[in-house]
């Protein structure tokens, strides 16, 4: 971490150099509708932890932040083609995303928990939800998981453009289970009213082998283009000073009672 | 990046196809019931007793009224809220638990919405029947109903053609809201393989190509019955109009 953030400094350092933009205003978006991270507000600007990370890391970097609201379907498209600058909305650092953008450190980590009615007999395998229904948000890791090993195999997948839709056909009755990252579904839905007598089935997962790691993640990063690495290089900075300073600790404190970080 | 990545449709393409079928039947089996529908209530829409035309005037009313995908949302999440409803899927009501499933709940709102639209048109086109038509049905003494199933009807049917194609064409195009549903249609399957692979122009172009295809298919079916139901109200040929004279 040290080394990394050491290196991360050096290319601060360099990157200051003639060419360099510094971003002293920056668009940030994020989607508004995935419980608590990101939320539109009764006035509809976003909240969530997310944007309070994102507000702290642009006072750390003495930056102008203006917030966009963006669907999740079309984050990344919308970032190649400059309808803003960094994408803070949960979005987990895989492989294929890489390949399009390039991400910060990662600001917290979660693993994949399948939601269902409390003391349901359900566990998030093949052979627990065979012919059962389970819903998943369109394009999110957890839908990315359940395609590659459970698609065709015995689940039937339901897949949603937002994950607040999907919990609806849970609470209805539509769908046997909703699988789901781990925070999202603790914040955005178990611990409101909404949830009650709702739980996770089974273990988490937070990935049984280096492949399962890569399609769960290596932790939620900030997308930025592969163009911009000197904002790649200041938003990590401002992270690492954060996560020293405690005020990444104070925002968590505010949403979760446990460590969302991991190692 | 290259300007189009062929790989990508062509590794989705039975997702497409399924999503074809998803369609083909969604508009279709909306269509076949709402046009069965139709005649019927454009009978009633046209009556001159309010507590007749009222009733459909309404109902026509407010499904024109208000955008399908409202329409679709009320029903499928609608429906799914109320506890009594839920209580009746647990219990396996019948009828009731036809409304767990997206595919009813599109049939309805689809079925509702073009019937609402076709009622208009066949009651439009039964208002534009020459008065001449019906005054000689009754001199020929044709009751109420025998000039309705007679005369009135099956000109009128054959008159709505063209404003008929539009509303199916319509309806085509309107069942691409059906993904908001959870529901895999030509759109549905768009929006997977765009967020599988983030290439949103592939994907959307593929789909806009099948519908593009599926229009064509029907703008020519209906130029079709319009030649074989509507020749008799074509303009002459200037020869033949020549002879006349």
């Amino acid at each position: 971490m040290k080394k990394t953030a050491l290196l991360f400094a050096m290319l601060a350092l360099t990157a200051g150099g003639a060419f360099a933009k510094d971003w002293k205003e920056i668009r940030l978006a994020s989607e508004g509708a995935y419980p608590p991270f990101n939320i539109t507000a009764a006035d509809g600007s976003l909240q969530g932890f997310d944007v309070d990370i994102g507000n702290a890391l642009c006072a750390e970097m003495k930056a102008k932040c203006t917030w966009v609201k963006q669907e999740w379907d079309g984050m990344i498209p919308a970032l190649v083609a400059r309808k803003f600058d960094a994408i803070i909305a949960s979005m987990s650092i895989t492989e294929e995303r890489k390949a399009k953008v390039d991400f910060t450190d990662k600001y917290y980590a979660s693993p994949l928990a399948l939601i269902a009615k409390s003391g349901s007999p359900l566990r998030p395998d093949m052979a627990s939800l065979k012919g059962k229904k389970v819903g998943v948000q369109r394009g999110t890791v957890s839908d990315n998981f359940a395609t590659k090993y459970w698609e065709g195999k015995g689940p039937e997948l339901v897949r949603y453009a937002k994950q607040d839709e999907a919990y609806l056909d849970l609470k209805s009755g539509r769908l046997d289970a909703a699988f789901a990252d781990y925070l999202e579904a603790y914040g955005g839905f178990l611990t409101k009213p909404e949830g009650q007598g709702y739980d996770v089935a089974g273990d988490r997962l937070f990935g049984k082998n280096a492949e399962e790691k890569g399609v769960i993640g290596e932790g939620i990063g900030i997308a930025v283009r592969k163009k911009d690495k000197e904002l790649t290089a200041q938003l990590n900075k401002a992270l690492a000073a954060i996560r020293a300073n405690g005020k990444y600790e104070e925002i968590r404190k505010k949403y979760f009672p446990m460590d969302i970080y991991g190692n | 990046m290259e300007l189009f990545d062929f790989q990508v449709i062509t590794s989705s393409l039975p997702e497409f196809w399924r999503g074809l079928l998803m369609t083909l039947q969604l508009t279709g089996i909306a269509l076949l019931c709402g046009f069965a529908g139709a005649v019927p209530l454009a009978v009633a829409r046209v009556s001159k007793n309010r507590w007749v035309s009222g009733p459909v005037a309404a109902y026509t009313y407010f499904f024109r009224g208000t955008p399908m995908l409202v329409q679709l949302l009320l029903i499928y999440y609608g429906a799914g809220q109320w506890q009594w409803m839920q209580a009746a899927w647990e219990a396996g009501h019948p009828v009731w638990l036809l409304f767990r499933e997206p595919f009813f709940c599109a049939l309805v709102a689809f079925g509702l919405n073009t019937c609402a639209y076709t009622i208009e048109i066949i009651a439009g086109a039964m208002r534009n029947t020459p008065h001449g038509e019906i005054e000689a049905a009754k001199a020929m003494g044709m009751s109420r109903f025998k000039a309705l199933q007679r005369i009135v009807l099956p000109s009128a049917l054959r008159r709505m053609l063209p404003s008929y194609s539009n509303e199916v064409i319509l309806m085509l195009q309107g069942s691409a809201i059906a993904s908001a549903v959870t529901l895999v249609d030509i759109t549905g399957a768009a929006r997977n393989v765009y967020s599988r692979h983030f290439a949103p122009f592939e994907a959307f172009v593929f789909a806009g190509l099948v519908y593009l295809v599926l229009t064509f298919l029907l703008v020519g079916m209906f130029k079709y019955a319009e030649g074989r139901w509507l020749v008799h109200l074509a303009p002459r040929k200037a020869t033949k109009r020549k002879e006349a004279a």
